[in-house]
């Protein structure tokens, strides 16, 4: 997904000299090209995240395109005031872009497991959150959120993660993405956990149970119609998310399902409690220690589905 | 409306004296203090240095005023009154209900007000994005912040004093209200700052001391930048909080009290006697 992001901003600044990448002393080997290639358009502002994103508003006021751009927590919690004030506040155009959410980087330590950062940044006012699937989704994102004029935060993942769309998308922010169809239950994923969500439909579908199957990369605003439609046509809704289940999408989902009218559907969150894991490892070690593999989903499906049943009868 | 720039400076600072104490007493509002210390600061900026035009807040070559110490709002607000941003009579209704004027800096429907501040440690990295914004685009616009003493507690306010000079940017002012006294007490009893200046000009910046109320110094040092090509410009200004109020000055109590009744015509009396 880095790569995908990299690759089409460079083409996207090429075009237009108002894209400036401020990055907070990371990215090596990753923004290089951009950084030798473009000089005027691109800044290093050292370890120093706050003044990273004041920068960025600072320079999207002037009427620039300014993309903040480091890992994990950085450019969300450590400087989140400064997102909140000066960037989503004065509606800049500004584009928060972190690379390694959820476990990408799980061997790294708990200080570099970004699991809350979707919940926090959903709750700013202005602010566009997409957290893209796959390196299909990270380059249409990559567009649509440089398009946008206001704040927005990119959510991404590492570089080399597989493709999923193994077809042309249609990407608009705001509207989720239906991969795959089926009447039993709906799969809300998002993030770079879809591949693991598309890996749970296929074992459901051994089980006989048929998957409809939503990538929702924009968290908020969310797309609450596929929320709703999947409510009227689909036996029972879950969503999975490399990310705690307080206020990320999971609870997004919840509040729309919460709210609407003659709605009752049973549904179950997929993602990490509220808690600092106890583990280190790889991704994948840590999907594998929290359930979020696609057997790990899958089994948390046929679970919930065995318990949603036994409360019918 | 008025046109500062036409003014003698030390009449423009005594009506934003006037207006900061008129605005916290009948609004019962904090914050007179650190407003009246940064009056002569302002009068000499917007007098005489800025470039911009009340008719045309947009103005892409205009220069920047960041009020980074955005809880001395009232005298930001006075002096765009009187620059002709808004008309002064709207001053009246500072922190009342439904009013734009807020008890700190806010941006929205306020024409003239370039950041929203009152959070501490947030006016010069956003101030050093649009110097550094002009310089790529070879934009003529400069840009002014006002920080306070105990502003300078913040980390982020260094983390943008590294950046600037590092970037050459000499179209980038910081000016320091240093009044000696911050929200809980003296800055040398806080966290002492001193050598204040000392500290600037380690970090790369052309430095300027001088006394924030002589407004022929601070309009010489103001209308002089860059001091220095090629580094961001520090004018550290020693202060006095609530200057021109005998009552007030350098009492801590004034960064909180408001200047309600007797206290606020004292106040009036006291600046219409002054020059």
């Amino acid at each position: 997904m880095r790569t995908a992001f990299i690759k089409e901003l460079f083409e996207l600044a090429k075009q237009d000299e108002r894209i400036v990448l401020v990055v907070g002393d990371l990215g090596f080997g990753v923004v290089t090209p951009f950084m030798e290639q473009l000089p005027k358009q691109f800044i290093n502002a050292g370890v120093a995240e706050q003044n990273m994103t004041g920068l960025a508003a600072g320079m999207a006021l002037s009427g620039k395109i300014a993309l903040t751009y480091s890992i994990a927590n950085f450019p969300t919690l450590r400087c989140l005031e400064h997102v909140r004030n000066d960037v989503c506040y004065h509606n800049a155009n500004v584009k928060i872009v972190s690379v390694g959410g959820g476990f990408t980087y799980g061997a790294m330590g708990a200080t570099h497991h970004a699991v809350e950062d979707i919940a926090v940044m959903r709750s700013l006012p202005n602010l566009v959150v997409v957290a893209p699937g796959d390196p299909v989704e990270a380059r249409a994102a990559t567009r649509a959120v440089i398009a946008y004029q206001g704040p927005c935060y990119l959510r991404l993942g590492k570089a080399g993660e597989p493709v999923v769309h193994q077809s042309p998308i249609e990407f608009e922010l705001g509207k989720a993405i239906r991969m795959r169809e089926g009447k039993d239950v709906t799969l809300i994923s998002t993030g770079g956990i879809l591949l693991n969500a598309v890996r749970a439909a296929d074992l459901l579908a051994k089980e006989g149970i048929q998957t409809r199957l939503l990538s929702m990369h924009t968290v908020k605003p969310l797309d609450a119609e596929a929320v709703l439609a999947a409510a009227r046509e689909t036996e029972a809704i879950f969503t999975a998310e490399e990310h705690s289940v307080l206020g990320g999408l999971g609870s997004a989902v919840a509040e729309v399902l919460a709210e609407a009218d003659r709605v009752k559907v049973p549904f179950k969150r997929v993602g990490l409690p509220s808690a600092f894991s106890p583990h280190i490892g790889t991704q994948e070690y840590m999907q594998e220690r929290h359930g979020l593999t696609g057997e790990g989903i899958a089994k948390t499906v046929m679970a919930s589905l065995r318990t949603m049943a036994g409360k019918l009868n | 409306m008025s046109s500062a720039t036409q003014l003698d400076l030390a009449e423009l600072a005594k009506r934003i004296r006037k207006h900061c104490v008129r605005m916290t007493g009948t609004a019962n509002a904090s914050h007179v203090g650190g407003s009246l210390s940064a009056a002569d600061l302002l009068a000499a900026v917007y007098g005489r240095a800025l470039r911009y035009d009340p008719q045309n807040p947009q103005w892409p070559d205009r220069d920047r005023f960041i009020m980074s110490k955005g809880h001395a709002c009232s005298a930001l607000y006075a002096v765009l009154a009187e620059s002709g941003y808004f008309p002064v009579e709207r001053l009246e209704t500072f922190y009342q209900n439904g009013s734009p004027l807020a008890g700190h800096v806010m941006h929205k429907n306020v024409p003239g007000v370039e950041l929203s501040t009152g959070s501490l440690g947030h006016g010069l990295p956003v101030a050093t994005g649009m110097a550094i914004a002009a310089k790529r685009d070879g934009r003529p616009s400069r840009v002014f912040c006002l920080i306070s003493d105990g502003e300078c507690d913040e980390g982020s306010v260094w983390e943008a004093a590294l950046f600037a000079p590092h970037h050459r940017l000499d179209n980038l002012v910081v000016l320091v209200d240093y009044n000696k006294i911050q929200s809980l007490g003296a800055v040398k009893e806080v966290i002492d700052l001193d050598p204040l200046a000392d500290k600037w000009r380690a970090f790369g910046w052309a430095v300027r001391e001088l006394d924030g109320h002589d407004v022929r110094a601070v309009e010489q040092a103001v209308t002089q930048v860059p001091f220095e090509t090629g580094r961001p410009s520090c004018i550290v200004a020693h202060t006095v909080k609530g200057k021109g109020v005998s009552y007030m000055e350098n009492k801590l109590l004034w960064h909180y009290r408001a200047p309600m009744g007797d206290d606020m015509r004292k106040a009036l009396e006291e600046l219409d006697g002054q020059r």
